[in-house]
């Protein structure tokens, strides 16, 4: 037999080696985010790749799944993370159990999923993110959307915006009108999949007036600028006051970044607040995205309000490649 | 900014989609003369296979599309947003085998297992199993309604608008497992960038 390459020479699916050139890339790339994150007075960290199995269990299925077990050599389950947020809520409620909060920590760490076949989808890629804990509200999710602003204005994007939505805004709507636990809960699914036809359906199967069934899909597709914060249904004003604030602490550039919408729903489950996503039209997906998860320490044993985000930097990199190229995917008609 | 790239499934849907986009003030005049061509700059309309459009959509090479629900269905893991039921291209997703005596029921009762062939692999396998079914997925390209014929497999589960297809081929419909109908899907990015276009033309499909 010659020297052929055999199967186990190829790395396996959703992995791959990064040469020089792009290596060089990505390296400036991550610099310039890490740069804008420790001026921003966020430490950088690095937490294991490996973790016990508990630590994610912690939060149910609320939590990232991890894809990756292995045994240790005494037989107990490790997982590779699958996110960094709750192996940074587990180093601030151990190792920072009577620090003074407010805690910043930042992080350039790869993370370990599973992939869908034929999506391009990596089972190793690197997030780029801050955590932000003991600042509560709109004061804390301002400074968090600055910094991400700041970061993705210092990897070179133009074209960027941010969508800002709340998570509480839907089970807040649907609790108002009566909605029985089990129904809201399974409409929600349907919004979080993008499913507006099936969420419309079992709206109308309700037994609400039209108007109110019409005003839920309604509240669901509306995105748009600071004026659709305005008259909305009494249930939402705590919620949209709260994005209003936010808003109003913001710098006017990262202001202007801004799309409000109310039917953005993150796949995680344990947002507690305000949630956001990055978009770009040099890529078909989020770059990256986060929100407020202010119940998740106290899982941990450290009860503190806290919010941050995550990049994922190869995303970023296509992007950039999207808009130097001057023909972005998304929208590029001509 | 350029016009909205809209994906638009050939096959049975072309037609009705054609005559939708033209109600909602979409020129598809050069669609409807070019046969062969398959990128039209100025409408920005992409065409290509029904089960090809969650694809560029979900990757933003269309910012939107206009598929079957068959389709979407199949492809469940698609990140993308279903935004609007178009209600035409109407057809059955149903369980079919051959007229006379259910085989189906027969294999399972006797041998606990029974052999279905489609073009819908998951579709089939949920259904299966959440009506508490073993069963052995067959994918097949080509016709469906051959693999009962021949004994390849003991029932079908595919696609009907009319059930003539199935009864000119001796098949008889035992379940229907959803109704589909086109649907409108837009990319999760264009959603949000391309938001007043996509509202306007959303506004415009409501009036149709």
């Amino acid at each position: 037999m010659s020297a052929a390459q055999t199967p186990l020479d190829r790395t396996p699916s959703g992995t791959r080696d990064v040469l020089p050139d792009e290596m060089r890339e990505l390296r400036a790339i991550s610099e310039r985010i890490r740069r804008v994150f420790e001026d921003a007075g966020y430490g950088e960290v690095y937490t294991p790749a490996l973790e016990h199995e508990h630590t994610f269990r912690r939060l149910g299925a609320a939590g990232a799944q991890p894809s990756y077990r292995v045994f240790d050599e005494h037989g107990s389950v490790l997982v590779l993370r699958p996110d960094v947020t709750v192996p940074i809520a587990r180093l601030a409620a151990t190792r920072y159990a009577h620090s003074e909060p407010p805690l910043r920590f930042c992080y350039l760490e790869h993370v370990y999923r599973g992939v869908r076949p034929q999506r391009g989808e990596s089972r190793e890629f690197l997030q780029a993110g801050v955590e932000l804990l003991g600042v509560g509200g709109p004061v804390g999710t301002a400074e968090v959307l600055g910094v991400l602003c700041s970061a993705l204005d210092a990897a070179g994007l133009r074209d960027y915006r941010i969508g800002l939505g709340d998570a509480t805004l839907h089970p807040t709507l649907l609790d108002a009108f009566g909605v029985s636990r089990q129904r809201r809960d399974s409409i929600l699914t349907e919004l979080a999949a993008g499913d507006f036809v099936g969420a419309d359906r079992q709206i109308h199967q309700l037994g609400l007036a039209p108007d109110d069934a019409d005003l839920l899909m309604r509240v669901a597709r509306t995105r748009g600028g600071p004026e659709i914060l305005e008259g909305q249904p009494p249930a939402l004003h705590e919620a949209l006051a709260g994005l209003r604030e936010t808003h109003a602490m913001l710098e006017p550039a990262a202001a202007a970044r801004l799309i409000f919408d109310f039917g953005l729903v993150r796949q995680l489950g344990y947002y507690t607040g305000a949630v956001f996503e990055v978009y770009d039209p040099g890529h078909g997906m989020p770059l990256g995205g986060g929100g407020r998860y202010d119940e998740l320490l106290g899982s941990f044993g450290r009860p503190l309000p806290a919010v941050g985000f995550a990049l994922d930097v190869e995303r970023v990199h296509i992007a950039l490649a999207g808009e130097e190229r001057g023909r972005p995917r998304v929208g590029g008609g001509g | 900014m350029s016009a909205l790239r809209i994906a638009v499934p050939r096959g049975a849907l072309f037609g009705p989609t054609l005559d939708l986009l033209d109600a909602i003030g979409i020129d598809t005049t050069e669609v409807r003369r070019n046969d062969r061509r398959l990128l039209f700059e100025d409408s920005g309309i992409v065409t290509m296979r029904p089960s090809d459009v969650p694809t560029y959509v979900e990757a933003g090479a269309a910012d939107i599309g206009i598929t079957g629900k068959d389709v979407l269905m199949e492809q469940s893991e698609r990140e993308l947003y279903e935004l609007l039921d178009l209600g035409f291209g109407r057809c059955r997703m149903v369980l079919a085998s051959v007229a006379g005596p259910d085989r189906a029921a027969e294999a399972l009762r006797r041998l606990g297992v029974v052999r279905i062939a489609t073009k819908y692999p998951k579709v089939a396998s949920a259904h299966l199993l959440a009506t508490g079914r073993q069963a052995e997925i067959v994918e097949v390209k080509g016709s469906v309604e051959l693999a009962p014929l021949t004994g390849l497999v003991d029932a079908i589960v595919d696609l009907t608008a009319t059930g003539t297809t199935l009864r000119e081929n001796g098949l008889e419909v035992r379940e229907e497992i959803a109704v589909c109908t086109a649907r409108l899907i837009v990319n999760p990015v264009a959603l949000r960038l391309r938001a007043p276009e996509i509202d306007a033309l959303m506004e415009r499909l409501g009036a149709v």
